[in-house]
């Protein structure tokens, strides 16, 4: 009996080692929603890096790490129009390497692929002027990638949008094109199915944003 | 039995749910400043937290025993502490040490412009070159609207600090250039021979630069080439001054790339346009061939290939000065090869290689004299000297051996060699028919050591030594580079650098068999510089003294060197002010230098500011990208003082060369414009780039001159001014590219 028991908790703490390890994800998940500060973004790569280091063989921990040090960088250089290179290409160096690490866990996938377009659209975003040549092709390839291996991934129609929305009309962007892509992601989000309650799931709220900031 | 189990089983759960302890303090630097944004946390655990903005972390953990703390944070180091946790609370403060990084580390810029887009203190972007307005397309043009260079129209090269054209010296992939401007016409500035576009980065050094480079007294160009290009692309150009094709081809695997360009230009069109002061017999034209291929030889190594072959020529007449009734004359046919091969390597995982080899062929035949009215060669008595024909060949060859070793942090040691070779030879023929040959082998050893030591990211130190052995002067120099500097807040930074300069005297003028010493230079610098990504501060101090100048005299046809003990002085400050933030859209800079120069050299008869330099020089620039129209709209003025000018002449009395005359000129003003008009920017699906230019220099008419030329007996002068008052550049440049998103696309349908 008390072999049982011990067996049994021995047992739990086995599957708790896991569970843990998904609680601990879907909690800093959670927040990944409610975050919209360059502080929050940091605190929570920090978070999912230091969840990296322990769980190895995971690449979603990394590859959230690499996700919220892009959106961090986003935000430090919010409403500028260029000049906060210095600030960003840190981050963007980093979110680099978090992400390679995912790759080497995961191998190629769409969701990577989407995070390496974000990296370079914060770079290219850093200053634009005289980097657009270089990191415009860059973030188009990544993005072309990451359509080629999963055409139902919501979230490279969102990011899709998000270029033709920022980018101003003279240089091919526009508002109309940008809501056609945010209503093709929210289609795509309908039938999305996340392989776990712990892979790549999030979009949908912005699409609606950008959608709302159009109409 | 069963109350037992139970008893057991709580102290098992109790055992794994044991209370949660805290760990909590502050993160500071070095400099007991909080740092915000680090991550805290324990080794192998989830637990941790983010420091605020005060450099606070709190967090709580259910770990016990020895564990290790550990804290990142992007520019630091990371901190790691062992911890022996039991049941109480933990407060530990955590001091975290900056990480020496490019990005942070203080820059070593005295003296120097960069225009490149890889580091973060640079001043220019290398489109900058281009959209300079009064830069015309010309690499050396848009440094001229930096402190520290001259306004000189009537010839070509980078007049800098109080140091003539030949002073400043052009190196490409590290290699040094010879020719690196079309051969000098009397009086009317040549282009430079290489298009601004095949170079990414190009750094401007006024002064106090590397061991690395040598030959150069006052100032060294440093240009890079592009590497692999980004795309398999043909181009076209139509302008009203020349054609131009090529076609760039990127491998597959893009590990390579070859390129091929042609460039004919005939001034013909745009002369009848712009009336020229020069009557012209034969207009200038050019034939310009290039080619290049690119190979990368690993992950981090590249073997780079541009050569060049051009040929040109135009004759012009104009009214002599010496003689009313005659015309004078000037021709000149040109015809030039380069080659320079480079390769940058890594050697394992510290060692560092850069290897280049250059050669250069340059060929010109001049012809120059006198004339009559109806273009008909004529000696004129007493004029006769004016009547000659050259023919002047070259060959040079430059190799260079750089190997660095990175030792910790950024701090590192070059060490290389270099040899230059040169063979000019030179057959004068005068009127009658007497040729004066002359020939000037030089071989020019050279080896150089330096390190860059970065003490902490605020305090650096470039300390270098450069050793050279003159085959023709049979002498050798040790000359010593030393450079700091320190950061004094965020990004403000003040820097210093000391160095000696030696150069070969011009060797046209060594003609006999004297002693001669290298020209030597010893440069001061002290420099502030504030720069953040949208703004630029700096201010500069130098003082450069001159020693073993050239001194010439005129032997009967020909001036020869005389000895090698002239001498001279130039100091000055500088401010440059760029501003992209405070007018939106708008992008701006100032500059301004004050020079005060004397030297005594060539057939000076005595220590004088000699006319290539002026006291004040000022630019501003002017920069603006319109969205709606695509078009990049760019100003710029220019401001001189005068310049001095003056005749000398050998006086038979007194056995001495005299100033007869002496003048100053009137003050330079130059206003140019420029749109760049770029209808396909933006569209992803262009098969076309195209760029079309407008560009007008002197919009204003601004009467302008240069200097004065005299008749031989020193009895009349004329101004020299600009061939034309204003000049108007109009063009169409194609590109036509399978860009890399096509390429995505259409691989993936």
């Amino acid at each position: 009996m008390l072999l049982l028991l011990i067996c049994m908790l021995t047992k739990t703490s086995v599957f708790s080692q896991s569970d843990k390890y998904v609680k601990a994800m879907e909690d800093k998940l959670a927040q990944v929603e409610k975050t919209g500060t360059a502080d929050g973004w940091k605190d929570l790569a920090n978070s999912f890096e230091r969840i990296a280091d322990v769980e190895k063989a995971q690449w979603l921990p990394y590859y959230y790490a690499a996700f919220s040090r892009v959106m961090g960088g986003y935000m430090l250089g919010n409403g500028q129009a260029g000049g906060f290179a210095d600030k960003t290409d840190p981050e963007a160096d980093k979110a680099d390497e978090l992400i390679n690490k995912a790759l080497s866990l995961s191998g190629e996938n769409s969701e990577i692929w989407c995070v390496r377009k974000m990296i370079a659209t914060l770079r290219m975003s850093a200053d634009p002027m005289s980097r657009w040549q270089t990191f415009g092709p860059v973030a188009a390839e990544a993005l072309q990638k990451a359509k080629q291996m999963d055409p139902a991934n919501p979230r490279v129609y969102l990011l899709e949008g998000q270029d033709k929305f920022y980018t101003p009309e003279q240089f091919g962007g526009s508002k109309s094109e940008a809501k056609a892509l945010f209503e093709e992601a929210l289609k795509k989000f309908e039938s999305f199915k996340p392989a776990s309650s712990i892979h790549p799931a999030w979009g949908a709220s912005q699409a609606r944003f950008f959608l709302a900031q159009i109409q | 039995m069963s109350k037992w189990i139970l008893v057991l089983a709580m102290a098992l759960v109790t055992g794994l749910l044991k209370a949660q302890v805290t760990i909590s303090g502050r993160v500071l630097d070095q400099k007991n400043k909080p740092v915000s944004g680090v991550s805290v946390g324990l080794r192998d655990s989830y637990d941790g937290a983010t420091s605020d903005s005060l450099g606070n972390y709190r967090f709580t953990t259910s770990e016990r025993g020895k564990k290790i703390l550990e804290a990142s944070s992007i520019g630091f180091r990371s901190f790691e502490l062992e911890l022996d946790i039991q049941g109480l609370s933990i407060q530990q403060d955590i001091i975290l040490r900056e990480e020496i990084s490019e990005l942070k580390a203080v820059v070593i810029s005295a003296g120097t412009f960069e225009a490149s887009d890889r580091k973060k203190a640079t001043v220019l972007n290398p489109i900058d070159i281009v959209t300079t307005a009064s830069g015309n397309g010309d690499v050396t043009g848009a440094l001229k609207s930096l402190p520290g260079a001259q306004q000189v129209g009537e010839s070509e090269g980078l007049f800098v600090r109080g140091g003539t054209a030949q002073e400043t010296r052009t190196y490409i992939d590290g290699t040094l250039v010879n020719n690196f401007f079309y051969s000098s016409v009397p009086n009317i500035a040549q282009r430079g021979r290489f298009s601004p576009f095949i170079f990414k980065g190009t750094i401007f050094s006024t002064g106090g630069y590397s061991a690395l480079y040598g030959q150069a007294l006052s100032s060294a160009l440093i240009l890079e080439s592009i590497d692999i290009p980004e795309q398999t692309s043909a181009n076209i150009g139509v302008t009203m001054l020349s054609l131009s094709a090529g076609y760039q081809h990127l491998a597959k695997n893009k590990q390579s790339s070859f390129g091929l360009n042609y460039g004919y230009s005939d001034l013909t069109l745009a002369f009848a346009i712009i009336k020229q002061r020069q009557e012209y017999q034969q207009v200038p034209v050019y034939h310009n061939a290039d080619a290049n291929f690119r190979i990368r030889t690993s992950k981090t190594g590249i073997l780079k290939y541009y050569g060049t072959f051009s040929t040109n020529e135009l004759s012009f007449f104009q009214p002599s000065i010496d003689t009313p009734g005659y015309k004078s004359g000037f021709g000149i046919s040109n015809l030039n090869t380069y080659h320079n091969l480079s390769w940058r390597e890594n050697l394992g995982k510290k060692w560092k290689m850069n290897a280049g080899i250059s050669y250069t062929y340059n060929k010109d035949k001049i012809r120059s004299g006198l004339y009559t009215m109806d273009k008909q060669p004529v000696v004129v008595d007493g004029l006769a000297f004016r009547n000659f024909y050259q023919e002047r060949q070259g060959n040079y060859a430059n190799a260079k051996l750089v190997l660095e070793r990175r030792l910790a942090g950024l701090t590192m040691i070059r060490v290389g060699g270099e040899y230059n070779y040169s063979d000019d030879r030179s057959d004068y023929t005068t009127w009658n028919g007497i040729v004066f040959p002359f020939q000037a082998k030089e071989h020019i050893k050279a080896a150089f050591a330096e390190t860059d030591i970065y003490l902490t990211n605020d305090l650096a130190a470039k300390i270098g030594g450069r050793y050279e052995h003159s085959s023709l002067l049979n002498r050798q120099s040790i000359a010593p580079r030393l450079s700091l500097a320190y950061k004094t807040g965020k990004n403000g930074q003040a820097s210093v650098a000391y160095g000696v300069f030696y150069q070969n005297p011009d060797i046209r003028y060594l003609t006999g068999s004297a002693d001669f010493n290298f020209a030597k230079a010893t440069h001061y610098i002290a420099q502030y510089q504030r720069v953040t990504s949208l703004q630029t501060f700096r201010a500069e101090v130098f003082y450069k003294k001159y020693d073993d100048l050239i001194k010439t005299k005129f032997n009967g046809a020909l001036e020869a060197a005389s000895g090698t003990d002239g001498y001279g002085d130039a100091k000055g400050f500088e401010f440059f002010w760029r501003d992209k933030q405070t007018i939106k859209n708008l992008d701006y800079w100032i500059s301004y230098s004050y020079l005060d120069t004397k030297r005594d050299f060539l057939n000076f008869p005595s220590v004088t500011q000699p006319n290539f330099a002026t006291r004040h020089t000022a630019s501003l620039v002017l920069k603006k990208f319109v969205t709606k129209l695509k078009m990049n709209i760019n100003g710029a003025y220019n401001f001189a003082t005068g310049r001095p000018y003056y005749y000398i002449m050998f006086n038979p009395q007194s056995g001495k060369n005299e100033f007869v005359d002496k003048g100053r000129t009137i003050d330079y003003h130059n206003l140019s414009f420029s749109l760049n008009y770029l209808p396909s920017i933006g569209k992803k699906d262009a098969k076309m780039f195209a760029v079309y230019v407008l560009s007008v220099s002197n919009v204003f008419n601004f009467y302008q001159e240069y200097g004065y030329e005299y008749s031989y007996n020193g009895y009349r002068k004329q101004a020299i001014v600009p061939p034309s008052r204003v000049f108007v550049f109009l063009g169409a440049f194609l590109s036509f590219g399978v860009d890399r998103t096509d390429d995505a696309i259409n691989n993936n349908l």
